[in-house]
């Protein structure tokens, strides 16, 4: 089974490499330490926000609302911690903000598992209720003066060094955030019943109900886990930006959702792995981040996701086809 | 365990089903339906499409509960049940849509549910494996456990389904439906499977509209007729004639003869129509008025014929002849266009739109010929032609606005038959038009492929059911390895004759 994964996800493994190469034959600066670096801390938030958001495809749903949440759960954490005092303990800010976001996850899931109304709908409903309560409730001043913990969680480096240019590159030890939840979300969807459950749902919903498994539950599940998740990304993308922004984040739904979806992902479900995940994110993060390095113009970044997302959809169902043969 | 003696054993109970009544918004689906089902047995359940057997699966399977009346599982009361606590009492039901999950591999499928029912949490590769590799030993098959079951062909998912049941504990296995996707050979050994299941003590119930293989195969016989047990037949022999007859409580139709005079004029003429990989080498001619069977084991390319004279899966090679005059196929447009229609074997996947309303799935094909091109949809003459189209297929629906998907089977296939009949066919192609549709329903669509025929339609049915073909058929052409027999009478064919010609036996 894993070898059938990994054969599957070989184009898109020599599209993430082909576009190194070509970055690296382009513009020489791409290899240089300090870019790397840049790439790496970049895709952090992107990519814990598109591993659950694969969770949730998975299953054959759709989250829009997750930057909301992200942005509504580090936001409140922070004042909440400023005005407790209680900013001593970081472990205690992530561990509160995931729990906001679960909180915030809990009510997508109870109109998508128990009202049963389609996920890109309520989403799109919580998106905007999220960020409005926010900004309505919470404020919308920046606020810049962090609490301690998490200024000094912010210069916590797991490397560090001068590149020869005589600048500093650093990647920070919330990188680490990232391999740990793909390894969490990886033994989830493949080594437990609930991970399968997951995608039994994605595949037949009312398959997944006869065979026994609680689809209320486990949805509700995943939406508080997919809440959790992007209330760790918010968090580690305020630590590291040293800027609590409640107007930041918003905005970058359709990059996680293009990187989840060249990852192998189906928008109808049932599909989506963390290797393809990863690779997507690589491919958009490389196109964010470095196609500058090429002079490419800022606009044609989005030109150059838009086809991607198109190539790499179409090559699915089209091979799809093929195995399938004629009748489709 | 026990003793072969000429009278099987005396059975005791497995599961007992008392006055169970179940209503759903006004519409009473069960009425005090009360029978057991003994362990070792295969108890046949027949009854029409609404007559409540769905309705009876599901509450023996735990996801639904009746309204009244209780369940006795080895002669304790069965209460509160969920499909979870139904699958550890050993109930299974292998549903007509198979309930897989399309997108995990053929082991996962067969190993999944009992891995769940068993309170697993953690995903044991080996023993999925070993699960899967028993199921399809047990089935006594060969399978691709790595592959993913949406890349198989439908009839491999019934297999994967008996298997999922049988690597479970299962004491009763509830198949609803099991062979409506098999061609005989392969009925034949599914009902193989069931009696040598019946042999290892386990219940078998056989929900099916097929009376002769219900007849054939099971030891005790339910009928269901209006969501009431009309009658408990305790042994064999069955005669399918009488069953039919308390299942519709009207006696049944015989062969459908028709005044056809012999020579008619070719309404459709094909010669060496050819397509690579899907058909070769095909030539006939169809006269007006004239209904021809084709028929052949499943993947000799009758579908593929059948899709091709429709603009599917067009000819590469050859003639096609319409009224005499040089046609071409390219697309399904231009057979619409030169009056073919095709009505497809899936229904719900490839004729219907299951969401919407009986009234848009029954002019979504003729809406640019009733009101052109670019211009408004008049919906008030709509309703006025639908209305007129479910008078005259007596479809049942309380509603033109309902899904379609919500009606019973046989209702489907008369909304899409309507839906191609309304083109105004000079020739109707067919592939299985009665696959999962009840006796009576079954009745009334070959009837009305008869009268199209009297107005002079050409019909063509591709279908394996033999003896629906050699009912309605003026002629049958049996196709194997892409290429088609000669010419057979109806008349002059016999079911074993044909049956032979389908394996290959003569020639």
């Amino acid at each position: 089974m894993a070898l059938l994964n990994w054969r599957k996800e070989l184009p898109l493994f020599g599209a993430v490499l082909g576009l190194i190469l070509i970055l690296g034959v382009g513009n020489a600066a791409f290899f240089s330490l300090d870019n790397l670096a840049d790439l790496l801390r970049n895709s952090i938030v992107i990519g814990i926000m598109a591993l659950g958001v694969m969770v949730v495809m998975a299953s054959g749903g759709i989250d829009v609302s997750f930057t909301a949440i992200a942005i509504f759960s580090a936001y409140a954490t922070t004042r909440l911690l400023l005005e407790t005092g209680g900013g001593e303990s970081i472990v205690l800010a992530f561990v509160s903000a995931a729990f906001l976001g679960s909180i915030l996850g809990l009510i997508n899931a109870l109109f998508i598992a128990w009202l049963r109304l389609p996920t890109l709908i309520v989403t799109l409903g919580t998106l905007s209720l999220f960020r409005g309560a926010m900004l309505t409730f919470l404020g919308s001043e920046y606020i810049t003066a962090l609490p301690n913990s998490m200024v000094a969680f912010s210069r916590w480096d797991l490397v560090t060094g001068l590149t020869s240019g005589g600048s500093t590159y650093r990647v920070p030890v919330a990188f680490l955030a990232l391999p740990l939840t793909a390894v969490l979300v990886s033994l989830l969807l493949n080594r437990t019943y609930w991970g399968r459950g997951i995608y039994a749902i994605g595949g037949d919903r009312e398959s997944a109900e006869r065979a026994g498994f609680a689809t209320a539950g486990l949805q509700t599940f995943i939406y508080c886990f997919v809440g959790a998740l992007s209330a760790l990304a918010g968090m580690i993308h305020v630590t590291l930006g040293r800027i609590a922004n409640p107007f930041d984040l918003v905005g970058m739904e359709l990059n996680v959702i293009a990187a989840v979806v060249l990852g192998g992902a189906r928008l109808t479900g049932g599909y989506g792995s963390v290797t393809g995940t990863l690779l997507g994110v690589a491919l958009i993060v490389m196109i964010n981040n470095s196609l500058i390095l090429l002079g490419v113009p800022s606009f044609w970044q989005r030109v150059v996701v838009g086809l991607l997302i198109l190539i790499g959809a179409g090559t699915t169902v089209v091979r799809g086809r093929a195995l399938r043969g004629v009748r489709t | 365990m026990y003793q072969d003696f000429d009278q099987k054993h005396i059975p005791s109970e497995l599961i007992r089903i008392e006055g169970v009544s179940k209503s759903f918004s006004g519409v009473q689906a069960l009425r005090e339906v009360s029978f057991s089902i003994a362990p070792g047995q295969v108890h046949g359940l027949v009854g029409e499409n609404g007559s409540g057997k769905s309705t009876l699966i599901k509450i023996l399977a735990g996801v639904l509960s009746p309204d009244r009346g209780a369940l006795f599982f080895d002669g304790q009361p069965f209460r509160s049940v969920s499909p979870k606590r139904a699958i550890r009492k050993g109930i299974q039901v292998i549903y007509q849509d198979f309930s897989l999950f399309p997108n995990l591999s053929v082991a996962e499928n067969i190993a999944l549910v009992s891995e769940v029912a068993r309170g697993a949490w953690r995903v044991d590769r080996r023993r999925v494996r070993e699960l899967a590799t028993r199921g399809v030993r047990l089935l006594g098959v060969e399978l691709d456990l790595d592959a993913l079951v949406e890349n198989l062909p439908i009839f491999q998912w019934q297999l994967v389904a008996i298997a999922r049941a049988l690597v479970q504990q299962a004491r009763l296995i509830i198949m609803d439906e099991p062979t409506t996707a098999l061609t005989r050979i392969e009925v034949d050994s599914l009902l193989k499977v069931i009696r040598s299941l019946r042999d290892s003590d386990i219940a078998v119930l056989f929900v099916s509209h097929k009376l002769n293989e219900v007849c054939n195969v099971a030891d005790r016989l339910s009928v269901l007729r209006n969501g009431s047990v009309v009658a408990n037949l305790d042994s064999k022999p069955f005669d399918p004639l009488g069953v039919a007859e308390l299942m519709t409580g009207r006696p049944p139709g015989g062969r459908t003869v028709r005044d056809r005079p012999d020579d008619r004029r070719v309404l459709l003429s094909v010669s060496n129509l050819a397509r690579q990989g899907a058909y070769s080498d095909v030539s006939f001619d169809l006269q007006e008025g004239e209904v021809l069977g084709i028929t052949g084991l499943l993947g000799s390319g009758q579908t593929e014929l059948a899709m091709g004279l429709s603009g599917l899966l067009p000819a590469e090679t050859g003639r096609i002849e319409l009224d005499g005059k040089d046609a071409v196929i390219d697309g399904i447009q231009s057979a619409l266009d030169l009056g073919i229609a095709y009505v497809p074997e899936d229904r719900l996947r490839e004729g219907l739109f299951p969401k919407h309303s009986v009234l848009e799935n029954l002019l979504a094909a003729s809406v640019e010929r009733s009101c052109g091109f670019l211009s408004f949809i008049d919906f008030q003459k709509f309703k006025g032609i639908a209305t007129a189209w479910v008078e005259r297929l007596s479809i049942k629906t309380s509603s033109l606005d309902l899904p379609v998907e919500t009606l019973s089977g046989g209702n489907q296939q008369r909304v899409v038959l309507a839906k191609w009949l309304s083109t105004e066919p000079r020739v109707l192609v067919l592939n299985n038009p009665t696959a999962g549709v009840d006796v009576g329903s079954k009745t009334e669509i070959h009837g009305i492929l008869q009268q199209l025929a009297e107005q002079g339609c050409g019909i063509i049915i591709v279908s394996d059911d033999l003896p629906e073909l050699l009912e309605n058929c003026d002629s049958i052409r049996v196709m194997s390895k892409s290429r088609l027999s000669e010419r057979l009478t109806a008349e002059a064919t016999g079911e074993d004759q044909l049956y032979r010609m389908l394996i290959g036996e003569v020639h």
